[in-house]
C-alpha cells in the first residue's frame, strides 16, 4: 500500500511538471522514463557495489564451517534454491546484512564482531532474519523505493525551479489564455507547495515501508527457526552495543539488521528511522505463543495494545505453528565466547592471507603474505621456525 | 452483438484465471515433491558422516566398544532401508538418532577426544546434519501446508478437483521415542 502511495506521488509530480510544459501526459512520461533508467542502473549494479564498499570477504565452507552450516540450515528451512554467498566484514561493530536482487543471487554478510559475540541459536536467528529479507524480496523492494524516492526528489527540485522561474519571467505557454488567469495561479501555488512537500512525504513513506519490512523479516525468522527466542536474545546483545559501523551509509542502512546510525538513547519509534526500536522487536518476539505469522501478528497487537497488525493479510494462515520445545542441538562441542573470539580472529587472519605458525612456547606467529625470509624468530622465546 | 462479446470476454478471463491457478497448484505440488527428496539428501549425508566419526572416536574410547558398535549397526540398517517404505525408514532413522545422542553423551567423559580438532569438526558436521534433517522435514511440512491450502481453499479447490490435485500427507513423527527428542544434559 505504501509503495503505491509513493508511486502515486511520483506520478503527481510528473503531472504537475507536465502542466508547466503544456501537456500533463508529457510530464508523466518524463517521470516514468527517469525512474526506469535509474531503476535499471540500480538493478544491475546493486549488490557488488554494496559488498565492495563494506570491504567484505567471501568465505568458503572450510573457512568457517559453523557459519556456513548455519546459513545452509536456514537455506533449507526457508526453501531458497541456491546457497547464498557468505561474507565476513572485518569490523568490531555488531551488524549483519543481506543483499541480492533475486533469491538465486543472494549474499549474506556479517561482521566479525557479531560472529564472535553470538552463540549458535542467536547466530541462526540473525541469519534467518537476513535470509528472509532475501526471500521476501525486500532488497529489490527497498532498492526500487529508494530510486523512486530519488526520482521524486530530483523532479521536485527541478520542477519547483521551473515553476518559480516560469512565473517570475511571466511568459507562459499554457494552452488556456485569458480568462483562466486566476485558476492558473491557484494551480501554480498548489503545484509549488506540492513540489516542496512531496520529497518530505516520500521520505516518511520510505521509512515506514522499511520498518514494516523489518517486522516481516522478524516474523519470518521466527517461522523458519521455530525459535523466536534465538533472534530475541541476539537483538538484546545487539541493542546494548553502541559501536558505529564504519562503512555504512544512508542508502544501505535499511538492509542492516539494526540501524547502523542509531544514536545512544534513542527510544521512541522515530519517524525517520529505517528500523523499529530494538526493545519493541524483542518484546514482540518474546510474546509469541507459536511460530507462525499469525502468532507474530497477535504478539505485535498485544505489545501495541490493540490496533491493526503489521503482517500483510495475504501472508497469514489461520492457526498457529508450534515452537520448537526441545533445542535441536545440545551444548556439546559448541564454543564459548572466548573460544569464539579466538576462532574468529584465526579466520580473519587467514582470510587476509596471513600464515599462522604456532610456536612451542604457546605464541601464535602471524606471518604477513609478503614475508620473504625463509625463517622467522618467535618474539616471545626466541626459537626460529621455517616459513 | 454486444452480448456475444461480453460472453466471450468473460470466458477468456475465466480461462486465464483457471490457467494461473492450475500453474500455481503444479508449482506447489512440485515443491512438495522436491522438499521430500531434500530430506533424503540430508539423511544420506548423515549416513556418510558416521563411519568417519566412529573411526575417530575409536582411538580414544577404548572401553566403549558396544556403544560404537551399536552406532555402526544402526547406521548400516538405516542405509539398507533407504529404499524401503516411509514407515520403516522413519523407524530406522529414529533409532539411529537416539543411538547417536547416546554416543555423544558418552563422549563427555573423554576430554582428550573432545579436544581433538578432527572430532570437533565432525561433531559440528553431525550436529548440523541433524539440524538439516529437522529443517528439511519442517520445510516439507510447510510445503505440504501451502499445497493443501491451495487444494482446499476457494477458488482454487474448484480447479484442483477438476484436474485431480489431492492433498498430501504431513511428515508426522509416528515413533513415540523420537517424538520426545532425547534431552541430553551435560551438567554434572
Amino acid at each position: 500500500m505504501l509503495t503505491i502511495g509513493m508511486g502515486a506521488l511520483l506520478l503527481l509530480i510528473g503531472y504537475f511538471l507536465g502542466l508547466y510544459f503544456g501537456s500533463a501526459i508529457v510530464g508523466l512520461v518524463i517521470a516514468i522514463l527517469v525512474w526506469s533508467v535509474l531503476s535499471l542502473v540500480g538493478y544491475f549494479q546493486g549488490d557488488s557495489l554494496l559488498l565492495t564498499m563494506s570491504r567484505a570477504k567471501k568465505i568458503k565452507r572450510d573457512d568457517h564451517p559453523r557459519l556456513y552450516n548455519v546459513v545452509e540450515e536456514m537455506k533449507i528451512a526457508s526453501g531458497l534454491e541456491k546457497m547464498p554467498n557468505i561474507y565476513i566484514i572485518d569490523d568490531p561493530a555488531l551488524n549483519a546484512f543481506a543483499t541480492g536482487r533475486d533469491p538465486n543471487r543472494a549474499s549474506v554478510a556479517i561482521t566479525s564482531g557479531l560472529l564472535q559475540k553470538l552463540n549458535r541459536d542467536e547466530l541462526q536467528g540473525v541469519i534467518a532474519h537476513e535470509i528472509s529479507h532475501v526471500k521476501n524480496r525486500d532488497v529489490l523492494l527497498m532498492a526500487m523505493c529508494s530510486i523512486l524516492l530519488g526520482t521524486i526528489v530530483l523532479l521536485a527540485w527541478y520542477g519547483s525551479r521551473f515553476l518559480i522561474f516560469g512565473s517570475m519571467t511571466g511568459s507562459r505557454r499554457s494552452s488556456s489564455s485569458g480568462g483562466g488567469g486566476q485558476a492558473q495561479i491557484v494551480i501554480l501555488v498548489v503545484a509549488l507547495v506540492f513540489m516542496i512537500l512531496a520529497p518530505i512525504m516520500a521520505q516518511f513513506i520510505y521509512f515506514a515501508i522499511s520498518r514494516k519490512r523489518e517486522y516481516l523479516a522478524d516474523a519470518s525468522a521466527a517461522l523458519y527457526t521455530r525459535y523466536p527466542e534465538g533472534l530475541a536474545s541476539a537483538l538484546e546483545k545487539l541493542g546494548t552495543s553502541t559501536g558505529q559501523l564504519k562503512s555504512a551509509n544512508k542508502a544501505t542502512a535499511p538492509m542492516y539488521i539494526i540501524n547502523p546510525f542509531r544514536k545512544k538513547g534513542m527510544k521512541a519509534s522515530d519517524l525517520s528511522s529505517t528500523h523499529p526500536p530494538i526493545s519493541e522487536r524483542i518484546r514482540i518476539l518474546r510474546a509469541m505463543a507459536g511460530a507462525s505469522f499469525n502468532d507474530y501478528d497477535q504478539a505485535y497487537r498485544q505489545v501495541h495494545h490493540g490496533g491493526t497488525g503489521v503482517i500483510p493479510a495475504a501472508s497469514i494462515a489461520a492457526g498457529t505453528v508450534p515452537l520448537a520445545t526441545v533445542k535441536l542441538e545440545g551444548e556439546a562441542g559448541e564454543p564459548n565466547e572466548i573460544q569464539r573470539a579466538r576462532e574468529t580472529s584465526d579466520v580473519m587472519w587467514r582470510l587476509s592471507n596471513y600464515n599462522t605458525i604456532t610456536c612451542d612456547c604457546g605464541a601464535k606467529l602471524r606471518v604477513p603474505p609478503k614475508f620473504k625470509e625463509p625463517r622467522i624468530k618467535c618474539p616471545h622465546c626466541g626459537r626460529t621456525h621455517p616459513v | 452483438m454486444v452480448a456475444v462479446y461480453i460472453i466471450v470476454g468473460v470466458v477468456v478471463v475465466l480461462l486465464i484465471l483457471f490457467l494461473i491457478i492450475y500453474n500455481g497448484l503444479v508449482k506447489r505440488r512440485n515443491q512438495v515433491k522436491n522438499s521430500w527428496a531434500q530430506i533424503d539428501v540430508q539423511l544420506k549425508r548423515r549416513h556418510d558422516l558416521i563411519p568417519n566419526l566412529v573411526e575417530t572416536a575409536k582411538g580414544y574410547m577404548k572401553h566403549e566398544r558396544e556403544t560404537l558398535e551399536s552406532v555402526t549397526n544402526a547406521r548400516n540398517l538405516a542405509q539398507q532401508l533407504s529404499s524401503a517404505g516411509a514407515g520403516e525408514r522413519a523407524k530406522a532413522e529414529g533409532e539411529l538418532s537416539s543411538v547417536l545422542s547416546r554416543l555423544l553423551a558418552v563422549v563427555e567423559n573423554y576430554p582428550d577426544l573432545k579436544a581433538n580438532q578432527n572430532f570437533l569438526a565432525l561433531q559440528e558436521e553431525l550436529a548440523s546434519t541433524e539440524n538439516k534433517i529437522s529443517f528439511s522435514r519442517q520445510y516439507y511440512n510447510d510445503s505440504v501446508l501451502r499445497y493443501n491450502n491451495q487444494t482446499q481453499m476457494f477458488p482454487s479447490n474448484i480447479v484442483a478437483s477438476m484436474t485431480g490435485f489431492k492433498a498430501s500427507e504431513f511428515f508426522e513423527v509416528t515413533l513415540a521415542a523420537e517424538r520426545e527428542a532425547p534431552k541430553v544434559s551435560f551438567t554434572q
